[in-house]
């Protein structure tokens, strides 16, 4: 897919997100509008997938863990511009009898999602996991996870952390937002991160740095990650993003890590987000 | 034992609960090579090492780390594993609770939490490690299956149920040596009571080691002239409310033992059931909302009256 295609799904789904936290007053635009391009990317012009007969087991396809599952809005719209469902059941969002539930959920039965996530911390576990049982089944799909920066505060990322680098997992392709920010301020100012890179590497992964707004840029840092399978290293990319990107007055605070705007508010932010499809 | 079922044996040995997990994952091991094993440091503690030998390339070592194994036992499921996570009870449950909510139980995988040291015979290591709040934690999830298997053999069996039975499973079984009592030809069937004898007068209801204990009270009961229904409550959930109720309809009282706190465990599964269906005099041997000490596994069941004395005791007064 060349770049101004996926430059206008982008928009696109950015338009989506704020249409559909804008229509039930709740959920996470902030983190959402700045993973946007990485999820573009991944599901339009990276992975391996078969959206129209999604099954459980994924064997023989590429997989998407999203371990930061409150931006649920970027992932569903994603998947309903991909093909998994169709892009008019956005507008049930975070309602009763939804599919599409504040987090991301198996129980309603959403193709697409193999796992809930939400509760921080547990998805590069998950995925991990996922990526274990590939290297069983001889199975040379990649795993993807998305994490965020806040999210490594929690303790559990990184004893998954220690498992990959003692496992030799090396079908794993995960990312962290970077983008400085969690709901109760700059991620330095709640509890600093300190070296990020340094950590990783001090757990064994090797690490990857890109500029999340940036489709070439992420090409280019996907396609290096390819070339290290088979060298029994984890990757991990530090991916620098704004929160709110897109979006001129959402864009690099925490204040818009989770609430929704108002209908004049929503207006600014449409007016900055032509429509490129079909609005759902 | 002249009541007894055919399911009942004069035992001859004792052996410990978690060996019998031991062999039956081997076996199930041998029967699906879709069955993979974790284990949290504690092989040897958990009878893993026969699966670990036999099938090093399914066999995961996790380290110290139980909230990383519950999440790699759920991604494990998507491409068709079945993992059997091994941990003492207490690392298994309230340490990786919200893991095993979301990943495991909300998301439905088919992971089986298969957890030893269950309770007060764990013995000295004391409180820190002796959960009692293991049953409640996890009959409360929604998708959990809860089995609590008797004896050795049993335990056996129950870990090649739960290989078949596809969704979230915890399994407790626990250290030390207890007698081997059930027959091994007796079918083993997720969800089902065992009536082990049968009675008139009152049921007495256990899990676990105290399913022993309330044979053991039966036959001193029957001394008295009190005959009692035996039920063993292998699976806590989903329950045999309708086996229960039947039971109760002939006795008219029901004295339910558990190594167990009092709250939240089987006797509250069985006080609501009847609550409902066919309220009934009922009493609990179970621990009484304390946390327990260090000692040996019999001076620990003994003072806080975990044995076939106290079934005894508590059903005399019941039916006084």
């Amino acid at each position: 897919m060349n770049l101004q295609e996926l430059s206008s799904l982008s928009t696109q789904v950015r338009r989506d997100i704020v249409r559909m936290v804008h229509a039930v007053q709740s959920g996470h635009p902030g983190g959402s509008l700045g993973c946007t391009d990485l999820l573009v990317k991944l599901y339009f012009d990276t992975m391996n997938i078969d959206p129209e007969s999604f099954d459980m087991d994924g064997v023989g396809e590429d997989l998407f863990f999203l371990s930061n599952g409150h931006i649920s809005p970027v992932w569903y719209s994603v998947l309903a511009r991909r093909g998994y469902f169709p892009v008019e059941e956005l507008a049930t969002f975070r309602k009763l009898n939804s599919r599409l539930q504040g987090h991301p959920a198996t129980e309603e039965g959403l193709p697409g999602i193999r796992i809930a996530s939400g509760s921080l911390g547990q998805g590069l576990s998950v995925a991990l996991g996922a990526a274990q049982t590939k290297i069983l089944n001889e199975d040379s799909a990649w795993v993807y996870s998305l994490h965020g920066d806040g999210e490594l505060q929690e303790g559990q990322i990184w004893e998954a952390a220690m498992y990959a680098a003692h496992h030799r997992i090396d079908n794993i392709l995960s990312f962290v937002d970077c983008n400085g920010q969690q709901i109760d301020g700059s991620t330095e100012n709640v509890m600093s991160l300190g070296n990020l890179q340094a950590k990783w590497e001090a757990f064994g992964w090797r690490v990857l740095t890109a500029n999340g707004h940036d489709f070439q840029d992420l090409d280019r840092v996907i396609v290096e990650a390819h070339g290290y399978r088979g060298s029994g290293v984890p990757c991990v990319v530090l991916m620098t993003t704004s929160m709110g990107q897109g979006v001129d007055f959402m864009e690099g605070t925490h204040e818009w890590h989770g609430i929704a705007p108002s209908d004049e508010q929503l207006e600014r932010a449409l007016n900055q987000l032509p429509s490129t499809l079909k609005d759902y | 034992m002249s009541n007894a079922s055919p399911f009942l044996l004069h035992p001859t040995e004792s052996k410990d609960t978690r060996s019998g997990f031991g062999v039956g994952l081997y076996e199930v091991g041998q029967n699906n090579d879709r069955v993979v094993g974790l284990c949290a440091d504690l092989t040897g503690s958990l009878k893993m090492n026969a699966f670990r030998d036999a099938f090093p390339d399914r066999f995961f070592q996790v380290g110290i780390a139980e909230a990383n194994m519950m999440g790699l036992a759920a991604g494990m499921t998507i491409g068709g594993k079945i993992p059997f996570t091994g941990t003492f009870a207490n690392f298994s449950t309230g340490r990786v609770y919200d893991q095993i909510r979301q990943s495991i139980a909300y998301s439905d995988k088919n992971v089986k939490i298969c957890a030893s040291h269950a309770g007060l015979t764990l013995g000295e290591d004391g409180a820190t490690h002796q959960i009692l709040e293991d049953i409640g934690l996890m009959k409360m999830l929604p998708n959990m299956t809860v089995v609590v298997p008797a004896d050795y053999e049993q335990t056996r069996q129950a870990t090649h149920a739960i290989a078949g039975h596809h969704g979230p499973v915890y399994l407790r079984f626990g250290r030390p040596k207890v007698p081997v009592f059930i027959k091994p030809e007796t079918p083993f069937e997720l969800g089902k009571i065992q009536r082990l004898m049968s009675g008139e007068n009152v049921t007495l209801v256990a899990c676990g080691h105290m399913v022993w204990e309330a044979i053991q009270a039966a036959q001193i009961l029957a001394k008295d002239g009190i005959q009692a229904d035996v039920l063993n409550v292998h699976t806590i959930k989903p329950f045999d409310a309708e086996s229960l109720i039947e039971s109760v309809r002939r006795t008219g009282a029901v004295v339910v033992a558990e190594e167990h706190q009092v709250l939240g465990g089987l006797g509250g599964t069985v006080a609501q059931t009847l609550a409902k269906h066919h309220p009934t005099r009922m009493a609990h041997v179970a621990v009484e909302d304390q946390f327990g000490e260090s000692g040996t596994p019999a001076q620990l069941m003994k003072k806080y009256g975990l044995d076939a004395e106290s079934i005894v005791i508590k059903t005399r007064e019941l039916l006084a």
